[in-house]
Order: C-alpha cells, then sequence, then structure tokens
C-alpha cells in the first residue's frame, strides 16, 4: 500500500519560499486504478515524484509497503524502484541507444537477473511488438515508443506503477490503446496504477480520481466522471 | 554490486558515443606517441651502447691527453708492456690539407694512427679493404666531404704539411664519431710514422693523443687503472674504460630522454586536458539517459561505473593508437637525430616503453575524465519529470568529497608523472609546478577575458560583434576551454622557438662586426713576418697580427695548481679543475680590443714596471670558474718559465666576433720575449682569392692552418641546420598536438552553438550574419588565448634559457608572433567547421528540438 500523509513541498525561490504542495494525505490499496487530475500548475508533477520516491518532501511521509521513503538515502530509493515500481512517462523516456528488448531488460539488469531477455521478450509480446524487438526508439512510432515504455515499467513485475501523462504526446486513437493496455495489466497482474492527467477523460477510466488544485487536494472520489471545470 | 550488468549496460549504451569518446580520448593518442617513441629510441639507443661500447671506444681502456706523455708516463705504460698489454696510438690535430691536383686546401682534422688501431670495432670504408692498407706507405683515408671541398677523387696525392700522402679510399664510419662533426673538420687518417716528416706539430701546436689499450686475460681494467693512476693523474693524463664509455653515453642518453620526455608529457597532459573538455561535453548529453536508470533502479554507483568503464574502454583504445603511432614514430627518430648519435641505433618495438605508454595513457585519461563524470553522480531521477538546466542538473553538494578526492587525484598525477620523467625530483616537482601555474594562468586569463568582455560590450556596438563578444561570457561558454587548448599549443610552441633562436644566437658568427674575412693561425715566430709579407704581395691587407703565447698556470696566491685541484675541502670556494688544467692561450697588449669591455677593475696600459708585477686581464667566465679576485696573484708555466703576474681587471669578451679572442691578456712587458705563435687575420675579397692565397700560404708555410669566414658560416650554418631540423620537428610536433586538444574542446559545445545559430535564424538572423558573429568568437578566442600562451612562453624559455642552459636571453618576438597567427588561424578554422551544420540545419530543426 502506498500512503501520504500530510505531504508539504517548498522550493526556494530567489527570496521567497514557494509551497507546491501542502498538507496533502491520502492511501492507495494495493490494486488499485487511482488517477491525479488538476491543472497545469497544481503539483501534480510534483506529488508524482514524491509518491514514487524520486524527490523526499519537506514535511510529511511517504511510506510504501510500510517503509517511509524519505528516511531511505538516494541509492537505497533506487533499489526499491527497481525492486517494485515502475514507470511510464509522457515523453516515453526510453533509452536512445538500446533497441527495444534492451530497453525492457534494463530494470531485470540492474537487478542482475539472468532471465532478463526471455522476459523482454515476453512483455514485448504482450504488448504487440515482438517483431520490433530489434529497432533503436528512433525507429519506432511514438505509440510504439510509449508500448516499449509499458513493457518495461512492468518488467521487474512492480506493485506499483506511476504513469505521467503516458497519452499526452500520443493521438487519441493510439492514447486510448494505451490506457487500454495499461487496465489490461492491471487487471491481470494487480499492480497498483497511479495516474497524472490533465486529461479528464481520462481519468474518468480510473476507479478513484483525487483532484489537486493549487497544491492541495481538492477533491478524492471513487467515483468517476468529477465536474468539470 | 554486480559486475557483468554494468558491464552489459557500459557496452550497449555506448553504442551512439564511441565515435565522439574516441575522438575525445584521441587527444591524449599523440602525447602516449611521443611518450612511446621517446622511451623505446632512449631503450635501443642504450641497448645498442651497451653492445657497442667496446667498439666505441676501441679498446679496453683509453688514455688521453693534451700534451706529449711525459717521461714517467712513458716508462709507466711501458712497463706494462711486458705484462702483455697492448698499445695502439691516434694523434689528432687540425691542419691544412692541400689536393696537389686541383690545388684547393681545407681544414681538416688529422688523425694519425699508429698499426693495430683501433683493437675493438670496424671502421669502414670505400673500397672496403682500404682500412688494412693504411699502414702500407704515404696514404691516406678521408671523409667524402673532404674530396668535395678539395674537388679531389680517390687516387689524387694530399699534401699535409711536408709530406704527400696518396688517397686510398672514403670512410664510411668511425666508431664513436658524431658524424655532424665531419661538417666542422673533416677526417683524413694517416699512419703516424709519417707525422714527424709533416713538420705539422710545431711549438705551440694543439693536438690530442690517445693510447688505447688491450688487455690480457689475466688483467681486469680495474686492476690496470688501479696501477697506473697515480702516476697518470699526477701528469694531467686521464684514463676510460669501456664501463666509464657506456655509462658516459647512457648518461647523455638519459639526458637527451628527460628533455625530449618534457615535450611527451606536456603532451599527455594537454592531452587529459582536451579529454576533460570532451567528456564534460559527453557529460551533458548523458543527464537524460542517467536520470531515466536512477529511475529504473540505478544506484548512484552504478551510474558511475558505466560511464567509467566507457571512459576507461575508449581510453585504452586511444592509448593502443598512441602507442602504434609512438612505434612507427620512433623508426623516424634514429633519422632525424642519426648525425648527433655515436652509435648505429638498431630500432625494434621496445615493449617496456609500449606497456608503459599505455598504462600512463590509460591513467592520465581515466583521471582527466573522471573529473566531469563524477557529476553524473548528482543527477537526480527526477530529471525525467522536470528537466532542469544542465548545470544545474549535475550540480551537488557544496563541498563533494568524491570531487576534491579527484581533484587532488589530477594534481598527484601530475606531480608523480613530472616526477618519474625527469632527472630529479625536485626538477619533476618544479615541472609540474610550472605546468599547473600554466594551466592557472590560461584559466585565469580566459576568466578575466570573460570579465571583461561583459563589461567591455556595449549596445551601441553592431550586432553581430555584440553577439560575438557575448558568447565568451554566455552560460556554457567555451572560453576557458579553447583558451586552455589554444593558449598551451601557443605556449609550447613559441617556447620552442625562442629557445632555439636564443641558443643559435649564441654561436651565430659575425662578419659585419669585423674588417677581416680571413685568419691564420699556428704561425711560427719566425713566419709572422713573411706571412705578412706574402699577404701584402697579393694585394691584401693585413688587419691584425696577433701573439699568442702557450701556457698553464702554475700557482693562484702562492697555491700550487696541483695542490688546489686536489683541495677538497668545503666551505672554500672551489676553482674549477679544467680551468686549472687546461692549456691557455694569452696574448699581451696594452690596449682593449674593440670585443671587450672591463666589467671590474682598470685594464693595464703598460708602463708598469718591476718590482711590481705585470698586469693581466681576465675573462669574466673564467675568471668566476677560477674563483679569482681583483688583486689575485697567478704564476703562470710558460714553457718552463714561471711568470707571474697580478689580476688587475676582469672582462667581457664578444666571442662572436670574428677576431682573435683570449681568456687571459697580459701587460705587454711580461711576454713580449716569450716564445709565441700569430694569428694573422687579413681582408681578402672574392672566393677564389682567399682560396689562391690559402694555397699559396700552406705551399709555402705548410703548418699555417687558415679559415675563412664563409666556410665558418656555412658549416655552422649546416650544423645548426640540423638542429633546427630536430627543432622544427619538436614544434610541429607541438602542433599536432594542440590540434586535437582544440578540436575536443571547441566540439564540446557545439550542440549549444547549433541550437543558438538555429534560433537565431528562426528570429531572422541571415546566414552570413551567423557567421560573422562565430567568427567574432573565434577571433576573440584565438587572439586572447595566443597572447597569454606567447607571454607565457617568454617566462618559460627564459627560464630554460637561464636556468638549463646557462646563456643570456632576449625574447624572439617574431617567432612567436608567427607562431600566434597560425594558431588563431587553426582556431578560427576548427571552429567555422565544427559549426558548419548551423548554416546548414533549417530552422524547423529549432523548433523540433524545443
Amino acid at each position: 500500500m502506498l500512503e501520504a500523509v500530510r505531504l508539504t513541498k517548498e522550493y526556494q525561490s530567489g527570496e521567497q519560499r514557494l509551497a507546491v504542495l501542502h498538507d496533502v494525505s491520502f492511501a492507495v490499496p494495493d490494486g488499485a486504478f487511482v488517477a491525479i487530475v488538476g491543472p497545469s500548475g497544481s503539483g501534480k508533477t510534483t506529488l508524482l515524484g514524491l509518491l514514487a520516491g524520486l524527490d523526499v518532501p519537506t514535511s510529511g511521509t511517504v511510506t510504501l509497503d510500510g517503509t517511509d521513503l524519505a528516511r531511505l538515502s538516494e541509492d537505497k530509493r533506487a533499489r526499491l524502484r527497481g525492486a517494485k515500481v515502475g514507470f511510464v512517462f509522457q515523453s516515453f523516456q526510453l533509452i536512445p541507444t538500446l533497441t527495444a528488448l534492451e530497453n525492457v531488460q534494463v530494470p531485470l539488469e540492474l537487478r542482475g537477473d539472468d532471465g532478463a531477455p526471455a522476459r523482454a521478450r515476453e512483455l514485448l509480446a504482450r504488448v504487440g511488438l515482438a517483431d520490433r524487438a530489434h529497432h533503436f526508439p528512433n525507429q519506432l512510432s511514438g505509440g510504439e515508443q510509449q508500448r516499449v515504455a509499458i513493457a518495461r515499467a512492468f518488467s521487474n513485475a512492480p506493485s506499483l506503477l506511476f504513469a505521467d501523462e503516458p497519452t499526452g504526446n500520443l493521438d487519441s486513437d493510439t492514447g486510448h490503446h494505451i490506457v487500454e493496455l495499461l487496465e489490461t495489466l492491471n487487471r491481470e497482474s494487480g499492480t497498483t496504477i497511479v495516474l497524472v492527467t490533465h486529461d479528464l477523460a481520462l481519468a474518468g477510466r480510473a476507479q478513484r480520481v483525487i483532484r489537486l488544485a493549487d497544491g492541495a487536494v481538492v477533491s478524492d472520489s471513487l467515483a468517476p466522471a468529477p465536474s468539470a471545470e | 554490486m554486480a559486475i557483468a550488468p554494468v558491464l552489459s549496460l557500459a557496452w550497449k549504451e555506448s553504442r551512439t558515443a564511441r565515435r565522439r569518446l574516441l575522438l575525445y580520448m584521441s587527444a591524449i593518442s599523440l602525447g602516449v606517441a611521443a611518450l612511446v617513441a621517446i622511451d623505446s629510441f632512449a631503450n635501443n639507443t642504450q641497448r645498442s651502447v651497451r653492445e657497442q661500447a667496446r667498439a666505441l671506444l676501441g679498446g679496453d681502456v683509453s688514455i688521453t691527453s693534451r700534451q706529449p706523455f711525459t717521461p714517467r708516463v712513458a716508462a709507466a705504460l711501458d712497463s706494462m708492456r711486458a705484462r702483455g698489454v697492448a698499445f695502439a696510438d691516434v694523434t689528432t690535430f687540425g691542419s691544412m690539407a692541400l689536393a696537389d691536383r686541383t690545388g684547393r686546401t681545407r681544414l681538416a682534422q688529422i688523425r694519425a694512427v699508429t698499426p693495430g688501431y683501433p683493437f675493438y670495432g670496424q671502421i669502414l670504408t670505400a673500397p672496403s679493404d682500404a682500412w688494412s692498407r693504411l699502414q702500407s706507405g704515404r696514404v691516406a683515408l678521408v671523409d667524402p666531404s673532404l674530396l668535395i671541398s678539395l674537388n679531389a677523387r680517390v687516387g689524387d696525392t694530399l699534401s699535409l704539411g711536408n709530406s704527400r700522402f696518396v688517397i686510398i679510399g672514403t670512410l664510411v664510419s668511425v666508431p664513436g664519431d658524431v658524424s655532424v662533426a665531419s661538417a666542422i673538420g673533416p677526417r683524413i687518417y694517416i699512419p703516424a710514422r709519417f707525422v714527424a716528416e709533416t713538420d705539422l706539430l710545431q711549438f705551440g701546436s694543439r693536438s690530442d693523443r690517445e693510447t688505447l689499450v688491450k688487455l690480457p686475460p689475466t688483467l681486469s681494467p680495474g686492476q690496470f687503472t688501479g696501477r697506473l693512476r697515480p702516476v697518470l693523474d699526477s701528469a694531467g693524463v686521464r684514463m676510460r674504460t669501456v664501463a666509464q664509455t657506456e655509462f658516459n653515453l647512457t648518461q647523455a642518453i638519459d639526458q637527451l630522454r628527460d628533455f625530449l620526455s618534457v615535450i611527451g608529457l606536456v603532451a599527455l597532459l594537454l592531452g587529459g586536458v582536451g579529454v576533460a573538455s570532451g567528456v564534460n561535453a559527453f557529460v551533458m548529453r548523458k543527464i537524460d539517459t542517467v536520470a531515466i536508470l536512477r529511475c529504473l533502479g540505478a544506484t548512484s554507483w552504478q551510474v558511475l561505473a558505466i560511464y567509467i568503464l566507457q571512459a576507461v574502454v575508449m581510453g585504452l583504445v586511444g592509448a593502443a593508437v598512441g602507442a602504434v603511432l609512438g612505434v612507427l614514430l620512433q623508426l623516424a627518430l634514429p633519422h632525424v637525430l642519426a648525425e648527433f648519435l655515436p652509435v648505429d641505433v638498431h630500432v625494434s618495438p621496445d615493449s617496456t616503453a609500449i606497456i608503459t605508454g599505455l598504462l600512463v595513457g590509460v591513467w592520465v585519461a581515466l583521471v582527466f575524465a573522471l573529473r566531469p563524470l563524477v557529476a553524473l553522480r548528482n543527477v537526480s531521477p527526477l530529471q525525467t519529470l522536470r528537466r532542469e538546466s544542465d548545470a544545474v542538473a549535475l550540480r551537488g553538494a557544496r563541498v563533494d568529497p568524491l570531487r576534491i578526492l579527484v581533484a587532488l587525484l589530477v594534481v598527484l598525477s601530475v606531480a608523480a608523472l613530472g616526477i618519474a620523467r625527469a632527472e630529479r625530483p625536485l626538477q619533476g616537482l618544479g615541472f609540474a609546478a610550472g605546468i599547473g601555474a600554466a594551466v592557472a594562468l590560461l584559466y585565469g586569463a580566459a576568466a578575466l577575458l570573460s570579465s571583461a568582455a561583459r563589461r567591455v560590450v556595449r549596445p551601441s556596438w553592431p550586432f553581430v560583434l555584440r553577439q560575438g563578444v557575448a558568447s565568451l561570457y554566455r552560460p556554457g561558454n567555451q572560453t576557458r576551454s579553447v583558451v586552455l587548448a589554444l593558449g598551451f599549443g601557443v605556449f609550447l610552441m613559441s617556447t620552442v622557438y625562442q629557445v632555439q633562436r636564443n641558443i643559435l644566437r649564441t654561436v651565430d658568427v659575425k662578419l659585419e662586426a669585423s674588417r677581416a674575412n680571413v685568419v691564420f693561425f699556428d704561425v711560427q715566430g719566425d713566419q709572422g713576418e713573411p706571412l705578412d709579407s706574402l699577404i701584402r704581395a697579393e694585394g691584401w691587407t693585413v688587419v691584425q697580427r696577433t701573439p699568442m703565447v702557450p701556457m698553464r698556470i702554475a700557482s693562484i696566491n702562492g697555491v700550487p695548481a696541483s695542490k688546489i685541484v686536489g683541495d677538497t675541502t668545503k666551505g672554500q670556494r672551489r676553482r674549477e679543475g679544467w680551468a686549472m688544467r687546461r692549456e691557455f692561450r694569452s696574448t699581451y697588449r696594452d690596449t682593449l680590443a674593440p670585443s671587450e669591455k672591463v666589467t671590474a677593475g682598470h685594464f693595464h696600459t703598460g708602463g708598469t714596471q718591476a718590482p711590481a708585477l705585470p698586469a693581466i686581464s681576465v675573462d669574466v667566465a673564467v675568471a668566476h670558474d677560477l674563483a679569482l679576485a681583483l688583486g689575485d696573484t697567478i704564476v703562470w708555466n710558460v714553457q718552463s718559465v714561471l711568470v707571474p703576474t697580478r689580476v688587475t681587471s676582469f672582462r667581457e669578451v664578444n666571442w662572436t666576433r670574428f677576431e682573435p679572442n683570449f681568456f687571459v691578456v697580459f701587460e705587454s712587458r711580461a711576454l713580449q720575449d716569450a716564445p709565441h705563435q700569430y694569428v694573422v687575420l687579413a681582408d681578402v675579397h672574392g672566393d677564389d682569392a682567399v682560396a689562391r692565397l690559402q694555397r699559396d700560404v700552406v705551399t709555402r708555410f705548410p703548418n699555417v692552418a687558415s679559415l675563412d669566414l664563409t666556410l665558418i658560416q656555412q658549416t655552422v650554418g649546416r650544423v645548426l641546420g640540423k638542429v633546427t631540423s630536430a627543432v622544427r620537428f619538436m614544434a610541429g610536433l607541438s602542433l599536432a598536438l594542440a590540434i586535437p586538444v582544440l578540436f575536443s574542446a571547441v566540439s564540446a559545445t557545439r550542440r549549444e552553438r547549433l541550437r543558438e545559430g538555429v534560433l537565431l535564424k528562426v528570429l531572422g538572423a541571415t546566414r552570413r550574419q551567423v557567421g560573422r558573429i562565430m567568427l567574432a568568437e573565434y577571433l576573440l578566442l584565438g587572439v586572447l588565448g595566443s597572447l597569454a600562451g606567447v607571454i607565457l612562453s617568454v617566462g618559460s624559455a627564459w627560464a630554460l634559457t637561464h636556468y638549463v642552459f646557462d646563456q643570456p636571453f632576449t625574447p624572439a618576438l617574431a617567432p612567436a608572433l608567427v607562431v600566434a597567427i597560425v594558431m588563431i588561424a587553426i582556431a578560427v578554422a576548427i571552429g567555422m567547421l565544427t559549426s558548419r551544420d548551423v548554416f546548414r540545419e533549417t530552422p524547423m530543426a529549432a523548433l523540433r528540438d524545443a
């Protein structure tokens, strides 16, 4: 389970102290599909970074399966990510010098997993890209790159997957397929998915929607289709 | 941390970066090439010396003296014959050689040898059996250059003094001889038994005598020298064994290696700077990838390991390329230096040199690459979500122990390399400190330029100029790295040329300062007037007839010379042994010569009388070597007559003037009755007239030698030409080193300039405007870097000339200026070449990139 308790994040900007997030609290049970929505500047990306252990809060805690992430060193958080967390980014964030197959293998290789190539092939087949395994990212379309990124995100069988605007750089049809894929994998593997988006329609597909505005949670609903702005 | 995944990722992830990394690492290739070539050459030469040492000496022991052996010495040597010791002699002296058929003359080096010379080693001749026929009669073997000078050929007759010799062949190689020396005095070998009849060795004639010794198996060199040393030392006779010859030569080679190594080491360190600058750019490109890896679970140490592995492998490839180049280069070095080497060098790849070069090259590449690489540890996975500027993304803790450690490692590595390559640890540290100071000064100059550019730029300036100047201080500017690379290249080359100019200036013989162009020497006392008349009879002017008296120091301030030489008491100001033992050729007059300037005391003007001691004036450098003070008394042994004198002045002598100059000038009354020779200077016009006069003089006075200034200048020019070629080779190497480093520094910021240039085009700038902006930037960088390098080179050239060569220094601005202009042109060319994509890319590229 992922739990955020009274999360606050502030940045120094010149002489001023900017509060990007203040007093955010919620818990995400295992296997849930949660969307975090909000307009630009609402603190969604900052919240995502804190929940994923990519950053540390100014105050408050984030615990993942009982482990307080802020108490871990950067390298220990990295290892935790490698073991339990997957990522899908808006700009795909594939390593340009690795093939599709090699990109998917990276989390497994970092753990020293000998079965990395076989597992990677299996995942690529699962996302429909078995025949593109040896292509480099610049040889793939946007949708294909995102499917590779999804395959990579699931390669270490994460208990938690973060998706930051996964359809932001895709056309609507492709985006639709990507979300379907995420939903399918969520159902099949029981991975908790936290989706950050400004797209309300996309958010509506999640089981729960947490809305942010000006760095605070303004609504947290288990029902789909929150009211439009 | 598991190694296999790191290795696997390092290999795969390097795919698109290998060529770029290799380019950066190639900056060290030339440095490694220089080190491998120099070490291989030195090791090969030393091996050749060891193999050929006995042949170089010609015997088991060599005994040398500048004067005939005393009866005591001769008796001591004779006593060794009974023990089976064999002796062979060679007497060497200068004399005029006259080709009877052509009538041409040339000053040559006569070597009169006894049978059996040399005991070891082979003197090669053409035809090959000529050496075996040398003792057969009045025959001679000569240097090929002598035949050219005399327009003679094998079979012609050569007049040496009062005797004639038939030329039976030419010399191909003589072990131990440096071939460049034949340009100064071509060699003539004759049988020793005919020296007396030539009548060439007369009063005051200078000759060197060498006796080679071949020992029986029952007598070791140590036993032989131990037995004879007390007798020989007291007579001023020197002994040298094969081991000493080997030691002397290998020491000289070591010194040459140390000198050349400085160039190689600077090349390597400059390469390291190039690597650092290139890897810095490489690191900027890898920020995104590192952030992704961190997201996916890579620890900071795994990330560091991946990229360090890439740097090590590329460094190894760069060093390997350098090692191969070095092996090829070492094939060229013996040819470049052949005429200065006393041995035939057998060239073969030297595994020690290759492995050392490889290891040093990889280490330097790694240590300099570490500095920018360790910053990758600081890249946060957050950069995948929100990308900040490169500088912010790489920023770490204010006090980063690892960065401090790496900086320390760089400093220690430079110091260790300097110490390892230098003759003495302190020298190595001094060298490392000097390099550090030069780098710091260049960096400081770059920082000053950036700061000054910011203040100096004016809104009223043309846009193109303003942009060009702004490029010098904008974030991510290349000012420091380019100024460092460029400045260092200029510094190296300019230093080499400045030192060369100053050294060569001291041996530049000046004609215009003298009215004479021909000198006659070894003129006996009774030949002075007749020679004078002969010259005038041919219509020429005798400019000067200077008496010369040979003598030795008998005592100084009442202390005998032998006691002074043997005095090893510490705290006493030492009088140099060579100066105490040498034969002085002094003159007497009561006026100062135009080439002299009094630096202390008063030059004698004559008029003193006994019992006052006659005055002498001493050359200031010799006075220093003899630890003399004004008022000291020196007693001279002039042909066994003791002549006491008092030092009344010191002089500075311009030795480059074509005039007879003397270490010691006596008051006339002291020596005017002493047996003496003359040196006669004449003013003769026309090459044919000079040759004719020389022929007439040597015909009438066979013992009189002569030199014409043109020949001296040509000979000196030929020798210096060979030195200049070697220096140009080193300068060329410096240039070759600077270019890849400059390339690396400039291309490191290529991406930013490309982006800026394309954005300017989006905003309406024409290609010409963009080109002018870049031209302005590179010109400014070129001028500043070159200026800083030139200023540094004047300082370093002064230090080298003063402390290493012990010569006066004058800045040579012309070569420095040429070097600066060349480097500015190269900097601009490289800058424009690496930026050519700016002209090719469309503005759409910028939008796409954004």
